[in-house]
This record gives C-alpha cells, sequence and structure tokens, in this order.
C-alpha cells in the first residue's frame, strides 16, 4: 500500500464510474424520479379537481351527517357531524377487530393443537375446518354467516304472544334473533353516573371504578405471591397463601357491585324489538364470526407449525432435567414455540383487521360504511374522504405492528 | 429309525394379527377410542358431521335442476319431492354457469378465454416444475403479450411492437452495459422503453396494421366477468408485481439510504391499508391522478392497483427468501468479482426465488381471493355476477345456490394450488436447511 | 420500473378519449354510447343470461343510441354502484348515467351534474309484512328499518323519523338484492326505498298479499338521467331524445307505427317535426335528420318502455299513476317541439 495521494481530480464521470459517488448518484437519481412523480400526480389532481370546480379541503367534516348509525358507542344523531360519524365507524371498527383478534387467536389454537390430535375424526374434522376457511374468499364467508344468521334464527315476532314458537334463552336473559343478540346488561341502582371526557366519549364511572379495584386487587395479590415465594426461599416452607389471594381479587369488586346496586338489565320484547340489554347486531356477529373462523384457519397452521417446529429433543431434555410435564410447556417448549409463532400471528391480526372493512357487505357501520361510505357518497368528496381512510388504517395497522413487535421482543429468547 | 429332527417340517397355522393392528376394529380403537376422553370427543364429533349432513344433504338433493325461473323451480321441487320440501334451485347454476365462468364474452369466442388459459398454464408449467425443458421459458417471456391479445383481440401488431420494442431495449441496455457501463445502460434502455411506449407503439401498429391487418375481433372490457375477470386480475396482477417485488425487495436491503427509505416507505404504506382502499382509489381517484383528458378502463385500473398491492406483498415474501439464503453464497458472488447486479442476478436471485415460490404461490392464492373484493366496486366477478343474476326477475330471491356455487369453484381452484404449494415446500425442505 | 411502462404502454391501447371535448364527437368517433347504469335492479336494469342488459334506465341508452347511431344496440353499459357513480360520470367513464338517479338541488350544482329531466316521479315509501298490522309510517317508532346505503332514502329516513320524534334502528344495506334478503327474512320490520323498488320487491316476494305498502310518500323522488356539466350540446341531445319519447306517447307514435308516420308529412305539424318530414330541427342538436325515428321504433314510447319493463303486465306490475301522460291526470310532461 502506497499512501500516494490520490489528485483530487474531480470529473464528471466519477459521478457514474467511481463507486465512492456512484452509489450517490444513484440516490439522487432515485430521489429525483421520485420527487417528479409525486409532483406529477399532485399537479395532475390539482388540474382535474380545477376542471371539475372542486378544491381539497376537509370542513365537510364539520357539517352535520344527516344519517343515522346504528351502533354507536359514543352519543351520535342525525344531525351530529361527518367527523363524529367517522369516530363512530372508528369505534366500531376496533370492536369488531379486538373481539376478531382474540376469537380467532383462541380458535387458532384450539384447532392448531386439536388437528395433532391423535384422533383421527378429530383431526380430520380440523383439516376440513382449515381448508374450508382459508380457500374460500373472506367476503364469501362474511355475507354466508349473515346469511346463516337471518335464515335460520328466530324473528323477534316469534316471541311475541302466550304460547310464543321461541323463548329467551339461559333463565329468561339471553334473546337470540334473526335482527341480533340481546344479553343482559350490568345496571346499578345507585350508580355514579358518567363522565364526558372532552365532549367525545362518555365513560361510566362505575366501570372505572370497578375496573380500578380489580387492578388493585390483582397487584395486591401478586405482592402476597412474591412475599409467599420470598418466605419459601428463606424458609423452605410455603405458606399458605392462596385463598387469601383470590379473596383480594373476588371480595373488593362484589362489595362494590353490591355497594352500587348492581343488578342486570334483561332484554324485553315491546313493540318490534327488544329492548334493554346489551343488543350485539347480526352485522357485527356475522362479520365477527366471519372473521375469526377465517383467520383461524390461518392461524392454526401458524400454531401447528410452531409447535412441530420444537423437536422432540427438548422436551425429552426437559424431563431429563426433573421438569414435570407443565413447566416443560410453560418454561422450555411455548418461549421456543412463540418465538416461531408471534411474527405471522402479527400478520394475520393485521389481516383481520384490515379485512373488517369488508363490514359494508353485511352492512355493519364501521369506518369504511361511514366515512368511506355514507359520507363520502352524500358529500361527494372522494379524494379527502378515501385518503381519510387510508391514513387512519395506516395508523391502526402501524399501531398493532408497533405493539406486537415490542411484544415479540419480550418474548424472544436472547441469545448470541 | 427313529429320526430325531430339531427342523419342525410341519408350518404352524398362522395367527390373527394382533387387534390393534392391522384390523378395522383395530384401527378405530387406535384412533378413535383410545381413552374415554378420546371416546367422548368422538362421539361428539361423529354426532356434529351427522347433524350438519342430516341439515344439508336433503337441501342438495332434494332440489330441481330443471327451471327457468325461481317461481318455476320451487313448484317442480313441491310437486316432485313432496309439498313443503326446501331444496335447492340448482336450476340457475344450470341456467347461469357460463355466465358465472365468462362474464358476458361473446359466446362464440369461449375459445379465446380457454386457450388463453390453457396457454396460461403451458407458459406457468416450467416455472412450477423445473425438470420441464428450459427452452419453454421463452413462450412464457412471450405469454403476457399473447394472452392479453387472445383475450382483448384487435390487432396482433399492438403487442407484437410492444413485444419488440422491450426487446430492443433490452439489447441496446446490454450493449450500452458492456461499453459504458451498467447505469447508463439502464438508464439508455428505460428512455427508449418510455419514448417508444409514448410516442411510438400506436401510430406505428396503426401503419403496420394498415399494410397489413392481421387481427381478432375486439372484446371489450365491459364484456369481463365471472371467473374470467377474477383470474385475469389476480393472474396479471401477481405476474406484474414480481418483478417490482423483485426490485422492492433488493431496495428493502440495499444500504443506500434513501432507496431503502423509499421502498420501506412504499411496502409498508401498502400493507397498511385495506385492499378494498385501494379498489375505492381505482374506482373512484386514479383519475385524477392522470393527466387530464386519460381515462382508464376500469379493469386496467383495478389491475394497476391490485398490482401495487401485491407487490407490496411480494417484496416481503422474496425478501424471505433472501434472507433465508446463507450470507456465504453473498460473500461468494463478491469473491468472484462480480458486481452487484451480476452477483444478484447469477447467484442470489435465482436461489432466492426459489424458496420464495411457495410463498408467491400462497400470495397468489390470497390475490386471486381478494379479486372478489371487485365486487364492492361494482366490477361483475362471481360475486357482483350473482348479485346482478339476483336482481333478474326470474332469480329475484335465489341466495344459497349462487354462493354455494361460487364458493366451491373458489374452493377447488385455491385447494389445488395450496396443495402444489405444500408439495414444493416439502420438495425445497429436503434440498436446503 | 420496466415493468410500470410496459403498463403504461398497454394503457395507451385502453385509452377512449378525452372526457372534456364535445362528447357528441366523442361518441360518433367512438362509434358506441357508453352509458353508466346500476349494476343490477330489477325492472330497471339487469342483464340476461346472454350478458344483453334490459330495464327503463336501460331502454333510455337504448334510445339515445338509435338516436345517434340509428342502432339501439350501439351501447356498451358500464355497471355502477351508489359510490362511484358520480366520479365515474364526471371522470368521463361514460357518456350519460341511467340509474334512477334522484334530481337534488346539491348533485345539480355541487356535484356538477346536469339532469336532463326526469322519467320518472317516484317518492320514498315504506313497506311491511301485513300480519304486524301496522297502517301507517306513523306507528313505527321503534322499528328495524332496512334501507340501501349510499342514497337519498337514508336521509330522508332520518330525517322522517327526527321530525315525528320517532326512534329507529337503521339496518344499513348495500344493494337491492341483499335488502330483499333481510326484509324477507324478517331482519327488518319495515323496508324503505322509492315505492318502485317497493313494489318490484313486493312482486318478487312469491307471496304479494303478504305486505303491504304503508300510504305515506316521505320524499319526492324524480329520477332521470344526467350528464356531466360543461357540454350544453351533450346535454340538450340527451334531454330531447327523453322529451322525444314522452311526445311519441302523447301523439299516439308507437314502434309499430312510426315507420308508416314518417314516410310522408301527416296532418299534425308536431309529428312532422320530431319525425324529420318538415323543417330541419334535428340539424339544431347536430343528430341525423330520423334519429326520433329510430328512437321510437327500436325502442318504443315511453308508455311502452314503461309497459315493457315496469308496467302492471310485468312481474314489476307498477301502475302509471303520478307516471301517466298529463293529458290523462299524471306529472309526465314533455315541452313542445318546435
Amino acid at each position: 500500500m502506497t499512501e500516494a495521494p490520490l489528485k483530487k481530480t474531480f470529473t464528471i464521470g466519477m459521478l457514474l464510474y467511481d463507486t465512492r459517488y456512484r452509489s450517490m448518484t444513484i440516490q439522487i437519481f432515485a430521489l429525483v424520479c421520485f420527487m417528479l412523480l409525486v409532483s406529477w400526480l399532485i399537479s395532475n389532481t390539482i388540474q382535474n379537481l380545477e376542471t371539475l370546480g372542486k378544491g381539497v379541503e376537509l370542513w365537510f367534516l364539520f357539517e352535520p351527517a344527516s344519517y343515522d348509525i346504528n351502533q354507536k358507542l359514543i352519543e351520535y344523531d342525525s344531525r351530529s357531524t361527518h367527523l363524529r360519524a367517522a369516530f363512530v365507524g372508528l369505534i366500531n371498527t376496533l370492536i369488531v377487530a379486538i373481539l376478531g383478534c382474540i376469537t380467532a387467536t383462541v380458535l387458532g389454537i384450539i384447532i392448531g393443537i386439536l388437528r395433532l390430535s391423535r384422533n383421527w375424526i378429530v383431526a380430520k374434522i380440523m383439516t376440513c375446518w382449515v381448508e374450508m376457511f382459508r380457500n374460500v374468499p373472506v367476503l364469501l364467508w362474511i355475507v354466508f354467516f349473515m346469511a346463516i344468521l337471518i335464515e335460520t334464527f328466530p324473528t323477534p315476532s316469534s316471541f311475541r304472544g302466550e304460547n310464543a314458537e321461541s323463548s329467551l334463552l339461559l333463565w329468561e336473559s339471553v334473546a337470540v334473533t334473526n335482527r341480533g343478540t340481546y344479553l343482559p346488561e350490568p345496571l346499578f341502582h345507585n350508580g355514579l353516573g358518567d363522565v364526558s371526557i372532552f365532549g367525545v366519549v362518555d365513560v361510566s364511572l362505575d366501570f372505572v371504578a370497578f375496573l380500578i379495584i380489580l387492578v388493585v386487587g390483582i397487584l395486591v395479590s401478586n405482592f402476597l405471591k412474591k412475599r409467599a415465594d420470598a418466605t419459601q426461599q428463606a424458609t423452605g416452607r410455603r405458606p399458605l397463601v392462596w385463598p387469601y389471594r383470590i379473596a383480594v381479587i373476588v371480595i373488593p369488586p362484589l362489595i362494590l357491585l353490591y355497594v352500587l346496586g348492581f343488578y342486570l338489565g334483561l332484554p324485553e320484547l315491546k313493540g318490534f324489538n327488544f329492548k334493554g340489554g346489551i343488543y350485539l347486531r347480526n352485522s357485527l356477529i356475522a362479520l365477527w364470526l366471519a372473521l375469526s373462523c377465517y383467520t383461524s384457519a390461518f392461524i392454526a397452521e401458524i400454531v401447528r407449525a410452531g409447535i412441530m417446529a420444537i423437536s422432540k429433543g427438548q422436551t425429552e431434555a426437559a424431563y431429563s432435567l426433573g421438569l414435570r410435564p407443565g413447566p416443560t410447556m410453560n418454561l422450555v417448549i411455548l418461549p421456543q414455540a412463540l418465538r416461531v409463532i408471534i411474527p405471522p400471528l402479527i400478520s394475520q391480526f393485521l389481516n383481520l383487521t384490515k379485512n373488517s372493512s369488508l363490514a359494508i357487505s353485511v352492512g355493519y357501520m364501521d369506518i369504511t360504511g361511514t366515512l368511506g361510505g355514507i359520507t363520502l357518497n352524500q358529500t361527494g368528496r372522494e379524494l379527502e374522504t378515501i385518503l381519510l381512510l387510508m391514513l387512519v388504517f395506516l395508523s391502526i395497522s402501524l399501531s398493532i405492528s408497533a405493539v406486537m413487535n415490542w411484544y415479540n421482543s419480550t418474548v424472544k429468547i436472547k441469545e448470541r | 429309525m427313529s429320526s430325531l429332527s430339531f427342523v419342525r417340517e410341519t408350518m404352524l397355522p398362522s395367527s390373527t394379527p394382533p387387534t390393534m393392528e392391522g384390523s378395522v376394529i383395530g384401527w378405530v380403537r387406535y384412533n378413535l377410542f383410545n381413552g374415554p376422553f378420546n371416546s367422548i370427543l368422538t362421539l361428539l364429533f361423529g354426532a356434529f358431521i351427522v347433524f350438519i349432513m342430516y341439515e344439508i344433504l336433503p337441501w342438495v338433493f332434494l332440489s330441481s335442476w330443471t327451471a327457468t325461473s325461481l317461481q318455476e323451480c320451487r313448484d317442480t321441487i313441491a310437486l316432485v319431492h313432496g309439498e313443503g320440501t326446501t331444496g335447492a334451485c340448482w336450476a340457475v347454476i344450470r341456467e347461469r354457469y357460463l355466465q358465472l365462468f365468462y362474464g358476458f364474452y361473446p359466446r362464440e369466442l369461449y375459445w379465446r378465454v380457454n386457450l388463453t388459459f390453457l396457454f396460461m398454464l403451458v407458459a406457468l408449467a416450467p416455472v412450477l416444475f423445473p425438470k420441464l425443458p428450459r427452452q419453454l421459458l421463452y413462450f412464457t417471456g412471450i405469454y403476457p403479450f399473447l394472452g392479453y391479445w387472445l383475450l382483448w383481440g384487435g390487432t396482433i401488431w399492438t403487442p407484437f411492437l410492444t413485444f419488440a420494442g422491450l426487446i430492443v431495449a433490452f439489447l441496446v441496455l446490454n450493449f450500452i452495459s458492456e461499453k459504458r457501463g451498467l447505469l447508463l445502460g439502464v438508464i439508455t434502455g428505460i428512455l427508449l422503453i418510455v419514448i417508444w411506449f409514448v410516442f411510438g407503439v400506436i401510430p406505428v401498429a396503426g401503419l403496420f396494421n394498415n399494410a397489413l391487418p392481421l387481427g381478432i375481433e375486439i372484446v371489450e372490457s365491459d364484456q369481463f366477468g365471472g371467473f374470467t375477470l377474477s383470474v385475469i386480475i389476480g393472474s396479471s396482477g401477481i405476474a406484474a408485481s414480481l418483478p417490482i417485488g423483485i426490485l422492492l425487495a433488493l431496495g428493502r436491503k440495499s444500504d443506500l439510504f434513501i432507496v431503502k427509505s423509499l421502498c420501506v416507505g412504499f411496502i409498508e404504506f401498502i400493507r397498511g391499508v385495506p385492499l378494498i382502499t385501494l379498489l375505492f382509489v381505482a374506482s373512484t381517484l386514479l383519475n385524477y391522478f392522470m393527466p387530464p383528458g386519460t381515462n382508464f378502463d376500469i379493469i386496467l385500473r383495478v389491475v394497476i392497483m391490485v398490482t401495487l398491492f401485491s407487490s407490496a406483498y411480494m417484496a416481503e415474501v422474496i425478501r424471505g427468501g433472501l434472507a433465508a439464503l446463507p450470507k456465504g453464497q453473498y460473500e461468494a458472488g463478491d469473491a468472484l468479482g462480480l458486481d452487484y447486479w451480476k452477483s444478484m442476478r447469477l447467484i442470489i436471485l435465482p436461489q432466492a426465488l426459489k424458496v420464495s415460490i411457495p410463498g408467491i404461490v400462497s400470495t397468489y392464492i390470497g390475490l386471486f381471493k381478494d379479486t372478489t373484493l371487485v365486487s364492492i366496486i361494482g366490477l361483475l366477478d362471481p360475486i357482483g355476477l350473482s348479485g346482478a343474476i339476483r336482481s333478474d326477475t326470474a332469480w329475484n330471491g335465489i341466495v344459497w345456490e349462487l354462493y354455494a356455487f361460487v364458493a366451491v369453484i373458489f374452493f377447488v381452484f385455491c385447494f389445488a394450488m395450496s396443495r402444489y404449494s405444500i408439495y414444493l415446500e416439502k420438495k425445497l425442505e429436503t434440498g436446503h436447511r | 420500473m420496466k415493468i410500470k411502462f410496459l403498463i403504461a404502454a398497454v394503457a395507451a391501447t385502453f385509452i377512449t378519449g378525452s372526457a372534456y371535448s364535445a362528447t357528441l364527437d366523442d361518441v360518433m368517433a367512438r362509434g358506441h354510447l357508453e352509458c353508466g347504469v346500476s349494476t343490477g335492479l330489477p325492472g330497471f336494469a339487469s342483464p340476461d343470461d346472454q350478458g344483453v342488459w334490459s330495464g327503463f334506465d336501460v331502454d333510455y341508452c337504448r334510445a339515445l343510441a338509435a338516436a345517434i347511431f340509428g342502432d339501439s344496440n350501439a351501447v356498451k353499459y358500464n355497471p355502477v354502484s351508489t359510490k362511484n357513480r358520480f366520479t365515474a360520470l364526471a371522470s368521463g367513464e361514460f357518456d350519460v348515467l341511467a340509474r334512477n338517479t334522484t334530481w337534488t338541488y346539491s348533485r345539480d350544482t355541487d356535484l356538477k351534474q346536469t339532469f336532463l329531466g326526469i322519467n320518472f316521479y317516484d317518492g320514498q315509501g315504506f313497506m311491511v309484512r301485513a300480519d304486524l298490522g301496522v297502517s301507517s309510517a306513523t306507528e313505527l317508532d321503534g322499528a328495524s328499518v332496512c334501507i340501501q346505503t349510499g342514497t337519498t332514502t337514508e336521509l330522508n329516513l332520518a330525517d322522517f323519523f327526527r321530525v315525528n320524534g320517532m326512534s329507529y334502528e337503521p339496518v344499513p344495506i348495500e344493494t337491492n338484492a341483499e335488502a330483499q334478503e333481510q326484509f324477507f327474512g324478517q331482519a327488518c320490520d319495515a323496508y324503505t326505498t322509492d315505492r318502485s323498488g317497493l313494489a318490484a320487491t313486493r312482486a318478487a316476494s312469491g307471496n304479494p298479499d303478504d305486505y303491504v305498502v304503508l300510504p305515506e310518500v316521505i320524499s319526492k323522488e324524480p329520477l332521470g338521467p344526467l350528464v356531466r356539466h360543461g357540454d350544453d350540446q351533450w346535454a340538450d341531445i340527451g334531454r330531447w331524445v327523453l322529451n322525444a319519447l314522452i311526445i311519441a306517447e302523447e301523439k299516439g307514435l308507437t314502434s309499430a307505427n312510426v315507420r308508416e308516420m314518417a314516410s310522408a308529412p301527416t296532418n299534425d305539424p308536431e309529428i312532422n317535426r320530431l319525425l324529420g318530414t318538415e323543417g330541419a330541427y334535428a340539424d339544431m342538436v347536430g343528430l341525423p335528420n330520423d334519429w326520433a325515428v329510430h328512437a321510437i321504433e327500436q325502442v318504443g314510447n315511453y308508455g311502452e318502455i314503461f309497459a315493457n319493463n315496469i308496467g302492471p303486465d310485468t312481474p314489476i306490475g307498477l301502475a302509471r299513476g303520478v307516471n301517466d301522460l298529463w293529458t290523462n291526470g299524471g306529472l309526465i310532461y314533455a315541452p313542445p317541439y318546435r
């Protein structure tokens, strides 16, 4: 290696041929191309909008929406703004996404494990389930489930009369109709009322109080466990704590419920429909079930692959260390299997959330139905509504993957 | 003489095999009733199957295949199978199955659709089955143009000149790359193609067509529908997204910061939004983004958005394939003194793509299923057509039969493809890792 | 990158024409009319097993094509949903939208559309099961109401219940077919849409006596074809083809006799002007002289179109009612052709 200083004569050609500069050239070229593309698109859009005499503005969001939404968790009526309608839709999207993710995971795990069962008939049925759900488009399943719900369950009118054809289930507390299912609703004689947060969401104080007491109970219970562990470490004898642990979790909430005057609001047939209780509309149930079943097929495959990926030697090694089957599963198999399972699971959750946008096919008023559906139709502002819609979904997806990636990094085995 | 023999001279009669092996009862006992828990499971699930069959089979078989309207069909069923029977009206399928497959494609031209699909299988064969002669890949290269021409018809010169333009541009690219370096070659090649496509193809095709009119009857896009439409959208989406996906995957793995961020941004954006919003863009917004006066065909707009959509997923699949290669392969490429593109083209990509094929097939299955979403923006794919058929006064009110038929066809397609993908995965399993 | 340009190239072969020049010239150059219709509404637009579209709205498109080309089959139908019908029209995907669309102020002004007239007077109504014993819409407090989204009906519905101080449960639905599925399955107590749609649905149920259409009409729904703002000549053509069909019924011109009437001038000058046997009226909009003859001969007059698609002899079974000619006490009225 001679240290002969290179002459810093820079020529244009070096931008192309000198590896030191070439990557820079390529990048700047790419950036310029990208900028050109974007500005081309934007200028086209501006020109087109001008020809149509439209502008880009978001004021329409603050005008009255003029339409009604059936499922609303925050206060909303037809005089509320389009923005609020979008919020109602967003909440509905989140509800079905969360419910769907939970059931899909539970179903998926059960099916994935049962597929490995030695029982021939069980394994075959589970295989059928998986193949059936994942090889038919989810849109068809959603429509299918809706049709099944409408056609097979009794109508509210069949509950009417002295000797009605249908009756409420579970001690007269649950009404299953072809419009939806009515569940008993927790109510309080002397409740604490609601508190409004920024005028957007009303939160029930009873619920908050219940939640706080429950969380505190769990914390105390954990503290008891830690202290018992410490005692066991120090003295070799474990004090009897489990009754206390259960008691601190269960008893305070019960007292709270008693103080607040808890009772169940039962659904009752009044006029055309049942009144009272928690009303799960069929559109929600169909969407929820279809999304859960469809996604569960994929999750089942992921779970099965995850379990099969762990070699039998791991179990044997754990046994030879003297671990019992329970701890073997918890400490040896699951942590390793989870490492294989979680990343594809995240993308299934994302898929489920994105598929929930098919809600409009059964008339579930999610954000695609409100902002991207009725609001778009009534205001004629496609550009703004669709871009907003994409932005919303993008933020949901990014937050899900952020949360799940964080979780993934905690379960990941620290290695190398 | 008594001969003492330790050798048995007669065979023992063969004893029955143990009950656990070979016999039906043994199999049943071993697989279905080995323990109380399993027995309960077996009985429960068996009852479940019987119940489902009891509910569904009468509907499927106590049905009518001959009728021209729903009312007539219901009357026939009541007449044949007795009053109160609710059987399926398969007559609607009998009357409309051609429509569900081909959409509104002219009847006398069905052979063109059939031929296109036949050619598609031939074009796919060398990709899917590596044992076939490599020369078939040339056909695969020509196929997109051939298929487009067969389906839409019109003069043969447009697809031919488009293809020829690509070949010429590629030759020029190669020539300049050797003389003046790759980057300049690529830029010249791309410029050539753009100029040719924007200004050259259509007028020249017109000239050629005047001189030698070679062509077949034009079929307009609005006549496409049914499963044909699903397969067209799905296949062209996947085919077009493969090269984009490869570039995006390479970009995502590259060291160039700006290129990498652009690729990551694009991939994450597309993967973060549902396909339906992209289809809304295709149906309502894409015309805004184009220069005033351009007016794309809706199928083409859908294909563009579907391509963008699947290219992001394709990029992730190929990135997986790239990551699966041992680092030694990259180092070997460098050690041979190959530049980036050469080592990618000759060493890395052939291996990475081979590993990615199962992933690509499952992306295709997913995309094929997702093409049903185009019914939401008003295209007449199988589900959209079902709606249209139901709006015919003769079949107003029919639900299950159409959905069941569409579901079964989708199942057959997708199941076959997923089996192939599994077969491939198993085959690859032995080769690598 | 290469592939993108390839797509652009293929795209070039798809490009159908400019959206912003004279529409008639484009249509003539193209050789056929592009018409936006519903994705499937019984009696108004639906394809049969051969892919041939028919219906009340479709016949308007056919008449327009017959007027321009002398061939009522020179039409391409673009099925559009409620979501993209206006954008698709505005961006020039088709030349005219005939999709039972209500003429409203904001659609006319804000969405920049030009309505060509009214070919069907409709109004929003309610249908319920007869055994509910409901005789008026004001008794529907607390009912579940099926409704098609993306239309004016859901706004009218919200207003109606609000004004009357009643509560209801909207059951939103994308298409008419799904609405029927839900209504007949009793997933909703009432189905609300235009009364023509209600009649069609009732007829399709198989046992119409089980359902009643309530007397209230809660909105005015003047339906008609429309074109985009900015091409007055094209709008004139569309408007006068519609008017010609109405005048034809008024003057007793039918598909059977119009050819004969056009063969020589008749006693009635308006017929002569319309059929091109007197004066050069067709030149004023740039159509061939015998355009009305073609339209009426191939498609029929307004009354025939009505009778063939939605009239009493069809499964839809609508009476003329307010859609009868003004001379018969209805609202269908065309300006004079002079």
